[in-house]
């Protein structure tokens, strides 16, 4: 290495303008991208509410008991991430393979509760993606969040596997990390307005989900 | 003052002359799908605000050309130019010219806002109604039974109204997305298939006018026309009740063959004899045929039956409905008729040249 | 087939073709580009002159109905998407790093990427013609008509996969661009010192960031029903065949604005040069800009005057319309500020910018007349829409990339290209612009419908359709010229120097063309039109005339740069393969029995699996290897 001052144009630790590392700030851009994405998939849904002619409805087949406790699963990840990063910059490498393992885990649990609802809803529910415009609609918007749910499990899987290589992860790495917890933070975000807006909205008559219903 | 030398001079009034000439001569009223020629009071208002905004616009046009003309002419670098000074900007003209066209399109945003509701809200609800339907690639009208309120008539290509009244126009679709567009009576309406779009017209002249479909719809988008026939109140009125009636049978035996193919052939999959039918009972995919000679064109356009006096000419239409019978798809690429009737699907299904022509025999009877 | 590419070490010094296929180099990715897209462009072109031969005569029949509307439906979806936008790309790739005083983008890798993506997205699309089913629904692909009842066979799912992965390949551009302007400009330079180029490829970046999405998941509900028998588009289940328009043109209307805002960041750019003055109003011209991107969030209903939206709906959608006219106009007002009082300079680049300005004010006045709703129902779907498009789009759009490529062919090739020919082209261009859409005006008002394939003589309409095919095949000679001068300059065209223009920003303080790390060392900005001001300041010191950046081949020596890759490349190949066994996914038969189709779906699992490998070896390959003398720029 002829100098060792020589500006190197990427890595960790070169000054940017914004004083954010260039992978975060691509992140938040990415996260604005995909808010459109699950903006315009619930826009659909929406327009679609009570307009399905035939087949069955939210009121039909949703189980709210059952959906809250996989809703809390998926919250319950979120501070489990929290708990990983903590743990990682404070150096503590096994807490956080631990956390880090378990937000997987409750990941792969709501993916779980997930199949399982889905299944249950072709097979008593007689409501397929097919079936009518709710069908089409609830699978499609459910479904890519499911996707997204498990690119993040696979993503914290690869960490995880990861971290067990020497300085595959370490303390002053932590942005790879901290990439994914924002990734999962969001993904859990988003959620929660799917839980509000398609299953209460669409069973409590009194949510103002029957006002949007005519919209349009 | 700019000084301009003559050449420039010369060039300059040469290119306003010349558009000038262009813009005269470019949109000719007579033509018949013309927009300056409004013969309703829809297509009057819509051509009055393209006035006004052509008008507006032309202002604009001139001034921001004319200063970028002056600047090429008068800022272009000549040898020693020293560096110019180096303006940044200046608050006031800023001002000036985001103020300046935010008040013109404040004027015209009024008359457009008023012309905007004008248009949608029918002055007369009560008035005479037709139901238009849109298929691919023809037009289908529907009127309200004279007489008995359970049914309505349907006709197809021709929409034939009354002048200077209004009428109501409900618009649907059986396929894709169509348009309902008369440039002359009235600017385009989109026909949505399971949507109630409805729009209102009227004529100030009786004649004959062109419509067309403005959406496209499919391979014969084209090919998707009809006229729109002004009568007075008294013709439209006779004209109804005739389409009420069935057509005649002529005893003609070349005739009552043609009915016999027509039975047998396999056309009543999709066409109706029968004008008269319970009002929203669906239609069949083809256009009905009760009074199908007396219509001034056929094939959604492709053919016009009129004569030289605007009137439809027998021969004429027999002369079509052979032509277009004899190789639809040859007269009208891609058509439902030539992709799915058997005697155009099957070689053993063909019509003879006899049937053939006993069937164009028995539609030109249909008047 | 995977395993191949897993076993190649990394490629240190590539030659040939792989140098090329694993450069992560933004000046080589914009070539790349530039040149693609230009090949597209003509494609698209070539498609245009069809059109314009059919419609020349009445009652023509050189074309059938049914290829005539896939040339139209072709010839848009490749303008648009294959040809402005990614010769916009193409300006950014080159042209920001250099203008912000940066060595290359944030993710050089991530801009390989999506080069190597959009030309897997071009290839599918342009494939169509070969395998007969080119699409055939219009760009803008309105339901039900490219629902699979209408439009049975793979012409629309075509259309959709190479509009899918062509929007992966923008994201990751817009993405990339996004992080490299807020992050990697030089010491000193604030966003209101940015030159207006890069300010605008930022907006454009968010702008599509955020508007991809939307047409992204109208494309894949249209998929799901084509493919799968869902009901998003099915009117016969309840749906709302206006909502694929809805969607379409919540995407489409900012669409328009990310064709037009680089086009207006060029322009910007260039009028000041050629004028000797800075931009009239910089921070006007900014906001702008940026108010016209927000703004364009707000209009897209006014494509839908006459789906019957309401006169309520109609009314907000004119007058917000009317209401983007204003921050369009202050930039035209502002550009001819900077003209007011300049010494004009009428090079090849500062024509083309003048002929965008003044052939974008026509579209922008024809823009306004579709504003009033009313009388926009006389003029949707006709002949007028099309001369509006083509006066804002190609005397607009294309006339302003022109002046860009004409202004910094100089700094890309080191070489100057043939001033004659490019005047040559200019005027050929600008008549050629005008005969030919012009007219189209006429036939408009005429009632002439745009998208027939032929038409009856008699209507008025066959003088100005004669005009408007001559007007194009002018405008074609134009384009043999631009062709020739361009292929022959780029090698033996006189030595341009680092400066020619006599230019405002930093891509001119640097060698033409750049050395591989832009620059030696990374400037310090001190002012908007740093490079100007520094010229000034340098002339002030000493009366010697300035020589801009070292060329001395050592000086680079030191400087370290990423390392070329293959991933990217192989990422979009599995991409482009996946979207090829995608679009065969599913056979529908007449009666709409759905089969799968095995072989497809191989294609497409091994598709994916190769791009997800690669992505994986993507995130686990450093930026650069370890290695003693890797990375070195010279070499």
């Amino acid at each position: 290495m002829a100098n060792a001052t020589a500006a190197v144009t990427h890595g960790e630790h070169e000054p940017t303008t914004t004083g954010l590392d260039h992978r975060k700030l691509l992140m938040w851009a990415f996260l604005g991208s995909d808010c459109m994405f699950f903006g315009t998939l619930i826009a659909t849904y929406l327009v679609y509410k009570n307009k399905s002619i035939e087949g069955a409805l939210p009121i039909d087949v949703f189980d709210i008991p059952v959906t809250s406790v996989s809703t809390f699963v998926l919250l319950m990840s979120s501070m489990s991430m929290v708990m990983a990063y903590a743990w990682l910059t404070r150096g503590n490498l096994k807490a956080f393979r631990i956390w880090l393992a378990s937000t997987a885990i409750m990941g792969a649990t709501f993916l779980a509760f997930q199949m399982f609802e889905f299944r249950d809803f072709a097979v008593h529910g007689q409501l397929t993606p097919r079936t009518n415009l709710f069908g089409s609609t609830f699978f499609t918007l459910t479904g890519f969040h499911g996707a997204h749910v498990t690119l993040g499990v696979v993503w914290l899987l690869s960490i995880l596997f990861h971290s067990f290589r020497k300085g595959g992860v370490t303390p002053e790495k932590n942005l790879d990390v901290d990439l994914a917890a924002l990734y999962w933070h969001f993904v859990d975000i988003v959620w929660i307005v799917i839980f509000t807006v398609v299953y209460l909205f669409g069973v409590f008559e009194g949510f103002p989900g029957a006002a949007v219903s005519t919209g349009h | 003052m700019l000084r301009l030398s003559p050449r420039y001079r010369y060039l300059i009034a040469l290119a306003m002359v010349g558009m000038l000439a262009a813009l005269l001569f470019g949109c000719t009223p007579n033509d018949p799908h013309s927009t300056f020629d409004a013969r309703g009071p829809v297509a009057q208002s819509q051509l009055n605000l393209f006035w006004i905004i052509l008008a507006a616009g032309a202002i604009v046009f001139v001034l921001v050309e004319g200063a970028i003309i002056y600047s090429i002419i008068k800022f272009r670098r000549r040898r020693n130019d020293e560096i110019p000074e180096q303006v940044e900007g200046n608050s006031t003209v800023e001002f000036a010219w985001t103020a300046g066209p935010t008040a013109l399109l404040v004027l015209v945003a009024i008359p457009t806002i008023i012309t905007t509701f004008d248009n949608q809200v029918s002055p007369d609800q009560n008035a005479l109604t037709v139901d238009v339907v849109g298929h691919q690639w023809w037009f289908e009208f529907r009127y309200r039974h004279p007489d008995d309120p359970e049914k309505e008539i349907r006709f197809a290509n021709d929409l034939h109204i009354p002048v200077d009244e209004v009428v109501n126009v409900n618009l649907g679709s059986e396929d894709v997305i169509h348009s309902f567009w008369i440039p002359k009576i009235a600017g385009k309406v989109d026909m949505i298939p399971g949507g109630g779009n409805t729009m209102w017209i009227q004529a100030d002249q009786t004649g004959f006018y062109y419509g067309q479909c403005l959406e496209f719809c499919g391979v014969q988008h084209a090919n998707m026309r009809f006229r729109v026939i002004v009568h007075s109140e008294e013709d439209f009125d006779a004209w109804l009740r005739s389409e009420a009636e069935p057509a005649i049978d002529s005893p003609d035996p070349l005739v009552q063959e043609g009915k016999r193919v027509f039975l047998t052939a396999g056309c009543t999959a999709c066409h109706q004899t029968q004008s008269v039918v319970n009002v929203g009972q669906v239609s069949l995919q083809g256009p009905n045929l009760t009074h199908v000679a007396s219509r001034t064109n056929i094939a959604g356009g492709v053919f016009d039956n009129r004569g030289e006096d605007g009137e439809v000419n027998d021969a004429i239409f027999q002369r079509n409905i052979r032509t277009w019978l004899e190789d639809p798809e040859k007269a009208k690429t891609g058509n439902v008729m030539a992709r799915e009737a058997p005697s155009y699907m099957n070689p053993e299904d063909a019509l003879s040249e006899a049937e053939l022509s006993a069937l164009v025999a028995y539609l030109s009877s249909l008047k | 087939m995977t395993t191949i590419p897993l076993a190649i070490p990394r490629p240190v010094h590539p030659t040939g073709i792989w140098s090329w296929i694993t450069t992560i180099d933004h000046k080589r990715i914009g070539i790349l580009y530039g040149v693609t897209a230009f090949l597209m462009f003509f494609s698209g072109g070539i498609e245009a002159l069809l059109i314009r031969i059919q419609l020349a005569r009445p009652e023509q029949n050189l074309i059938t109905p049914e290829i005539f509307n896939q040339l139209f439906t072709m010839h848009a979806t490749t303008m648009i998407f294959l040809g402005v936008m990614p010769l916009s790309a193409a300006f950014f790739n080159f042209v920001v790093p250099l203008q912000i005083g940066a060595r290359d983008v944030a993710f050089p890798r991530l801009n390989a990427f999506s080069y190597w993506t959009f030309l897997g997205g071009a290839l599918i699309l342009k494939m169509s013609w070969l395998t007969g089913s080119a699409p055939n629904g219009g760009w803008f692909g309105y339901s039900p008509l490219t629902g699979i009842t209408y439009n049975p066979g793979h012409g629309i799912d075509v259309w959709i996969l190479s509009l899918q992965v062509l929007g992966i390949a923008s994201l990751a551009a817009s993405f990339n661009f996004i992080v490299t302007i807020l992050n990697m400009r030089a010491p000193g330079m604030g966003l209101m010192r940015m030159p207006l180029f890069t300010w605008m490829t930022l907006v454009t970046a968010i702008l599509l960031v955020l508007a991809f999405p939307v047409i992204t998941v109208a494309l894949i509900e249209l998929f799901f029903d084509r493919a799968f028998g869902m009901n998003f588009f099915n009117v016969a289940a309840g749906a709302n065949a206006v909502l694929w328009q809805h969607l379409f043109w919540v995407f489409g209307h900012p669409e328009v604005y990310i064709l037009i805002l680089p086009a207006m960041g060029i322009v910007s750019d260039i009028i000041p040069v050629f004028s000797r003055k800075p931009l009239f109003g910089y921070g006007t011209v900014v906001l702008a800009g940026v108010i016209i991107a927000f703004m364009g969030w707000m209009v897209w209903s006014h494509h839908m005057f006459t789906v019957g939206l309401g006169p309520v709906a109609n009314s907000v959608f004119a007058v917000t319309t009317m209401m983007i006219a204003v921050p369009t106009g202050i930039k035209v007002f502002n550009w001819m500020g900077t003209m007011w009082g300049g010494s004009l300079s009428f090079k090849t680049p500062m024509l083309f910018a003048l002929g965008f300005v003044t052939m974008f004010v026509i579209g922008g006045i024809s823009g306004v007349m579709h504003a009033i709703a009313p009388s926009d129902a006389q003029q949707q779907d006709t002949y007028f829409i099309v001369a509006h498009i083509h006066y804002v789009l190609f005397g607009g759009a294309i006339f302003a990339i022109l002046a860009g490529v004409y202004y910094w062919f100089p700094k890309l090739t080191g070489r100057m290209y043939d001033e004659k020919q490019g005047q040559m082209h200019f005027w050929l261009m600008f008549i050629g612009q005008n005969i030919t859409f012009f007219p189209m005006h006429f036939t408009g008002l005429n009632g002439m419908p745009r998208r027939i394939y032929s038409y009856y003589g008699g209507l008025g309409w066959d003088f100005w359709n004669l005009v408007s095919t001559l007007g194009a095949l002018i405008l074609a000679v134009g384009f043999l010229i631009f062709i020739y001068n361009m292929a022959k300059s780029w090698r033996k065209g006189e030595v341009a120097g680092s400066d020619p223009w006599d230019g405002r920003t930093l891509e001119w303080s640097i060698p033409s063309p750049p050395p591989e790390y832009n620059f030696v060392e990374i400037p310090h900005v001190e002012d908007r039109d740093d490079w100007w001001e520094e010229k000034q300041r340098r002339r002030e010191r000493r009366a010697v005339p300035v020589v801009a950046g070292g060329s001395d081949a050592d000086e680079g020596h030191d400087i370290h740069l990423p390392q070329p890759s293959y991933w990217p490349f192989f990422v979009s190949l599995g991409l482009f393969i996946g979207g090829m066994g995608l679009i065969y996914l599913m056979n529908v038969d007449a009666d709409g029995i759905r089969t799968l189709n095995w072989a497809a779906l191989t294609v497409t699992v091994a598709g994916l699996f190769m791009g997800v490998v690669s992505v994986y070896r993507w995130s686990f390959e450093p930026v650069n290897d370890p290695e003693p003398d890797g990375g070195h720029a010279a070499h």
